[in-house]
């Protein structure tokens, strides 16, 4: 496992490979190194007394079925992430990637925040082998719970400088889905407000942005894709 | 390590008795029901005692039963029969927020392609219908009410028999006495605990179908009352009056027939046994702080238990059951295909925080005492886990 790279860029492979099509499932739902995740969590912070002073960031909500939340320490020194705890709710591949996650980001020695900002669903989910296409959006909000954790940390340490907000403008506020999320989706194919959903879960955090979702679908595919005849 | 299946709502095994019944019909009657000729006969006998014995059963004629392919096509014939064949009438059709998709995806999209208006009645919070809401909803021109017998995902009964007598006290009510609306219910999951006599339901259609009755899958029924009219679906060689052509299903028809009578015959001995062991897992189930149970707490199917944890999400404590090889079912949007948890539990005004922890747990004809005890006992383990591992905390409202 230790001796497979961090993928900091989502490579095509990666795309392609990355979703189990429903009509082939065969055998158990999930891969195995997911139900080991799942099974037998990583990470997972057991006692939030003893972490108090660390960074903090958390994404989703209950009722829209995930929600995440992150704890890191970083060597000020090296910038490198030395610990990462974290809660989730919601299901198996949500507890999964976020498990995963922390493994991708502590392993051998632990990455740098800059590098941890670069970190995608899709690399996640290809260290987890694969999830069946109907749950990709269940892995999609640990890296922003992970980047608002890194805001958090530069925060603590005065560094307002080096505070990233989420690329793009936020759409989904309680999801913190940004318009620029829509347009990966609309690019990786999805043409329907139910395909961005099932790529980003958009709306259900926040339904009142749908309109607006509607509309960027349509910006994005006439920008990327021309008018459709008839559209 | 034992496996417990927990899911017979979702589909039953099929009973040896049912089993041994059918295997005639595959190999040795194997003929088609329509051939003028001796195997045709016999072949035509055995569908012939089955709709006699399914009669004797729901009460009502034996040219009034009709074989499908099961439940969804039992309930899209009844659905897009009657609003088709009787545009003349009117397009209006009443039903309510928890039925099964086979009903209501299909009104929807009757209702988009502007063939019917649709009343979709609510529920109380124990996802019980009102007869007085169904009476208000009636209209000169409503030509179907749609409303199930029992609710396959929290169980609840509803009151087929009192909304029947209410609509036919309202078809009599008109100035000339209507046969409309039409009354249909879907009787899938309500089939192996309940009376299924059509006379004293009052209905005009009823939906029926093997595989939760420990029948075979892929056949079910159409009760289809004398006199009322349907579009068929399927068109074809003019099998079943008409209604609904395609070579019979010989050992399918003979195994759904066996396993209709031998679920009626046995329910009362099975209902009580059942029912003890039903609020024996609720007591046990519902002493795990933070929990609420989903459906009537009385007018409840005698299998069925359904269960909110709140804080966990159902898919994460379905595969944690599932590895200590407990096998159950969730309302949660993670395990269904869309984001939505689900239709039904949400109908019952529970918040969607609450519908994403919904549990259901459904018995068998196999299922023990020693079973129940074991869900009981593995079961404050696996919410306790999974809530250290959430990062909510909800407040009781949720559940208000």
């Amino acid at each position: 496992m230790s001796d497979q790279p961090i993928i900091t860029k989502p490579s095509n492979d990666a795309r392609q490979g990355d979703v189990v099509s429903q009509t082939k499932d065969k055998g158990w739902f999930y891969t195995d190194t997911v139900k080991e995740h799942f099974f037998h969590p990583k990470n997972f912070m057991d006692n939030e007394e003893t972490y108090g002073e660390a960074a903090m960031g958390m994404v989703g909500s209950p009722a829209c079925g995930d929600a995440m939340k992150i704890w890191i320490k970083v060597d000020p020194a090296t910038q490198k992430i030395t610990d990462m705890k974290w809660k989730t709710f919601g299901c198996g591949s949500a507890i999964a990637s976020t498990s995963m996650m922390s493994v991708m980001v502590t392993e051998n020695g632990g990455v740098t925040l800059e590098e941890a900002r670069k970190l995608r669903p899709q690399d996640i989910m290809e260290r987890l082998g694969g999830l069946p296409a109907r749950k990709v959006h269940c892995s999609v909000l640990g890296d922003k719970a992970l980047r608002a954790a890194i805001n958090d940390w530069y925060r603590q340490q005065g560094q307002n400088d080096n505070v990233q907000v989420e690329q793009g403008r936020i759409i989904d506020k309680v999801l913190k889905i940004t318009d620029h999320d829509i347009e990966e989706a609309v690019l990786d194919g999805a043409d329907t407000l139910e395909k961005v959903q099932a790529k980003t879960k958009v709306g259900t955090g926040d339904p009142s942005c749908i309109p607006e979702v509607e509309n960027l679908i349509r910006f994005y595919k006439d920008k990327y894709f021309g008018h459709e005849q008839g559209a | 390590m034992k496996e417990i299946y927990l899911d017979h709502a979702a589909t039953t095994y099929v009973d040896p008795r049912v089993l041994e019944a059918m295997l005639p019909y595959f190999s040795d009657v194997y003929a088609n029901p329509s051939s003028f000729h001796t195997p045709g006969m016999r072949a035509k006998e055995a569908v012939t005692d089955a709709r006699a014995s399914i009669a004797k059963n729901l009460n009502c004629r034996e040219e009034e039963v009709v074989f499908t392919a099961g439940g969804t096509e039992s309930d899209n014939l009844a659905i897009v029969g009657t609003v088709r064949a009787n545009v003349a009438k009117g397009k209006h059709v009443i039903t309510t927020a928890i039925e099964h998709h086979a009903v209501l995806e299909v009104l929807v999209h009757l209702q988009k392609k502007g063939e019917v208006e649709l009343t979709i009645l609510p529920v109380d919070k124990f996802g019980m219908v009102s007869v007085d809401d169904v009476e208000k909803a009636l209209r000169p021109d409503t030509i179907l009410v749609s409303i199930m017998y029992a609710n396959n995902e929290i169980g609840t009964i509803q009151p087929i028999a009192d909304i029947g007598r209410a609509i036919l006290k309202w078809r009599k009510a008109q100035a000339t006495p209507s046969l409309f609306p039409y009354f249909h219910s879907d009787a899938c999951q309500a089939a192996g605990a309940l009376d299924l006599d059509v006379e004293k339901l009052h209905v005009d259609l009823l939906t029926l179908n093997g595989s939760k009755i420990y029948g075979p899958k892929g056949v079910g029924m159409l009760y289809v009352r004398r006199g009322v009219k349907l579009e068929p679906l399927i068109r074809g060689g003019g099998q079943e009056r008409n209604v609904r052509s395609g070579t019979e299903n010989v050992p399918g028809i003979v195994g759904f027939a066996t396993a209709l009578h031998l679920a009626q015959a046995e329910k009362e001995v099975e209902n009580a046994r059942l029912t003890k062991l039903r609020d024996r897992l609720t007591e046990g189930l519902l002493a795990i702080p933070k929990t609420r149970l989903n459906g009537h707490l009385t007018e409840r199917l005698p299998n069925s238990v359904n269960i909110s944890f709140l804080d966990i999400e159902g898919e994460a404590a379905v595969l944690y059951l599932d590895a200590e090889g407990i096998y159950v079912s969730t309302g949660s949007a993670c395990a269904s295909t869309s984001l939505d948890p689900s239709h039904v539990i949400i109908a019952t005004g529970l918040s969607y925080e609450g519908a994403h922890g919904s549990m259901r747990f459904t018995f068998g004809h196999r299922t023990t005492a020693e079973d129940i005890e074991k869900v009981i006992e593995v079961m404050p383990g696996i919410v306790a886990k999974l809530r250290h591992m959430s990062p909510v905390n909800l407040d009781m409202k949720y559940f208000a």
